[in-house]
């Protein structure tokens, strides 16, 4: 069996599904993430992207499908589980940071016991990456008095310190105050020119404009339609898109 | 303009009571109980012969509750992680233990592993060193130990290795051995590990599903997770109910006096079978076990303040 149609594609997910009980979260999907490039996934709510999402790292176990990352199937076995979450970084709408860790130990825990780093050099990519997002200063702060853009940005931080291959994005700007969106698309913006693998799910049309190779759209837990941003703002060939698009960008 | 300088007054004196109803009269009361008896035991003679007589007992008190609360909450963080584990297995060995100790009262509890679950225990060790002696060749050792006298006993046990001399304790070790104030630390310590279990339980339970999935996400296994993510927080909410269970503890240990164990409790029915001073040695019982749970409860509530106003978790 051929790891990758193409060595060059970081995630390939071949007619993916994921049942709840009834309910047909994702049925039947495939898509595939070439190195370096960005997808940003838009739909409806309950529309199964989030599922998808979360099928790549194994916090959702697929019902049905393949899923490869970086030429590595996913299969149901712990150690192979752990070894391709530590190659995938992903960044939670509730952030998830550790309430009881500083913002420095948030982003050096997971290196020290899954990456074996010393404390030293944990601390020192640890800052490297605060210093990344902005927020260098905020190192010896809980969780609790960083603002949720800040909190955010120690989350991208804490999953960049991993040095993953990929970058999971489960809209990661929904929890957020209006006014604080932008400080996390920006560090999104510039990890996505600096040539990272990404997939994004969001309603942030203004990134996905910008910062998306390709956008898929995703209806009742299929791929409804996918094209690159241009084609697919100005002529969406799909009547179920054109209806969305005219009522996200009123 | 009176009326209204009524109504002030009366505010004013609202406040008053309503200050006053605020304050913790029923520790006034129980300090008041406390400083009365204490001028009993000081002045007293009675009442200090009796304090005397408790002392001892205050002690063992103390140790067998100190000690089994400690295996307490090893036996109910296992127990606990096994009732929240995704093995069928282990959570339902855990819930089986959890259901025998939440439907068994505590004092039928403390007979049955005293008489029942401690002899069955020993058997098994027995069996086991019986099951080994045989391919060992020490069967023959093990017979003639049955008929020799404790000098031959000695110069026999002294010719074997040390690891058949562990067999062939194995084999012979017997319940008697083991003391009661022992099994009834084991007896409470099973009793009070499947509440803790459920305490721990919840507090892992309350800690949300992001918090797993977070570090999950970031490569770490279920164990890792558990021990650096989840527990850490788990436990600092559990504090409170964990420190109210120690005070529970306490009290439930006078039920080790129905075995003759020298607890406080037992100290005072020894003294009152002889005296017949009922009221002057339940007051003195009764004021030893109330300022012990009154200090502790006061540590309970001191520990819930710092985590209110304390960093979140």
């Amino acid at each position: 069996m051929a790891a990758a149609d193409n060595p060059k594609d970081m995630i390939v997910i071949k007619n993916l599904t994921k049942h709840f009980g009834r309910v047909r979260a994702v049925d039947g999907v495939s898509l595939t993430v070439p190195h370096g490039k960005v997808k940003v996934i838009i739909g409806p709510s309950g529309s199964g992207k989030s599922t998808v999402l979360r099928c790549i790292n194994h916090l959702e176990t697929p019902t049905g499908g393949e899923i490869w990352v970086d030429g590595i199937q996913l299969t149901h076995e712990h150690k192979n589980i752990n070894a391709i979450r530590a190659e995938v970084g992903m960044v939670f709408q509730q952030f998830n940071l550790f309430p009881h860790l500083t913002a420095l130990e948030n982003v050096t825990l997971a290196q020290r016991i899954v990456r074996k780093r010393s404390k030293e050099e944990a601390e020192r990519k640890a800052r490297e990456q605060l210093e990344r997002v902005g927020i260098p200063e905020k190192a010896d702060v809980f969780p609790a008095q960083l603002s949720g853009g800040q909190q955010q940005r120690v989350a991208i931080a804490r999953a960049l310190a991993m040095d993953p291959k990929i970058m999971l994005f489960d809209e990661p700007t929904s929890a957020l105050d209006p006014e604080m969106i932008k400080e996390v698309l920006d560090v999104m913006l510039w990890l996505a020119r600096e040539g990272m693998t990404m997939v994004v799910v969001s309603h942030e049309m203004g990134f996905a404009r910008n910062a998306a190779d390709e956008i898929v759209f995703m209806d009742k837990g299929v791929i409804v339609e996918q094209g690159s941003p241009d084609t697919f703002f100005q002529n969406p060939r799909e009547e179920r898109t054109r209806v969305f698009l005219s009522q996200i960008l009123h | 303009m009176a009326p209204s300088s009524a109504t002030l007054e009366r505010s004013a004196q609202g406040q008053l009571v309503a200050r006053l109803s605020k304050l913790p009269w029923w520790l006034l009361l129980i300090l008041l109980a406390g400083v009365f008896l204490f001028y009993k035991f000081t002045t007293d003679e009675l009442y200090s012969f009796i304090l005397g007589k408790l002392k001892q007992g205050i002690l063992v008190t103390i140790f067998v509750t100190t000690v089994a609360y400690m295996a307490a909450i090893v036996l109910g963080l296992i127990a606990g992680l096994g009732r929240v584990s995704k093995n069928p297995v282990v959570f339902n060995l855990a819930t089986l233990y959890v259901q025998i100790i939440r439907g068994v009262p505590i004092l039928v509890q403390i007979f049955y592993i005293t008489f029942v679950v401690t002899p069955a225990l020993f058997a098994a060790v027995n069996w086991v060193g019986n099951g080994l002696a045989g391919p060992l060749g020490l069967r023959p050792m093990l017979d003639y130990l049955a008929t020799a006298n404790p000098a031959q006993i000695t110069a026999a046990l002294n010719d074997l290795n040390g690891f058949q001399r562990s067999v062939v304790w194995l084999a012979q070790v017997d319940a008697q051995s083991l003391s009661f104030l022992t099994r009834v630390i084991f007896a409470l310590a099973v009793a009070y590990g499947g509440f803790e279990a459920e305490t721990f339980r919840a507090g892992i339970e309350s800690i949300g599903k992001g918090q797993m999935e977070a570090a999950r996400s970031l490569g770490m296994s279920y164990v890792q997770a558990m021990r650096h993510i989840v527990l850490p927080q788990a436990v600092r909410r559990v504090l409170p109910p964990l420190g109210n269970d120690f005070i529970s503890m306490l009290k439930d240990s006078s039920l080790v006096s129905v075995l003759g164990v020298r607890d406080v409790t037992q100290e005072a029915r020894l003294y009152v079978a002889t005296s017949f001073r009922y009221p002057e040695t339940l007051n003195s019982l009764a004021f030893v076990y109330l300022s012990m749970t009154v200090v502790l409860s006061l540590g309970v509530k001191w520990i819930e303040n710092r985590m209110e106003h304390g960093r979140s978790g």
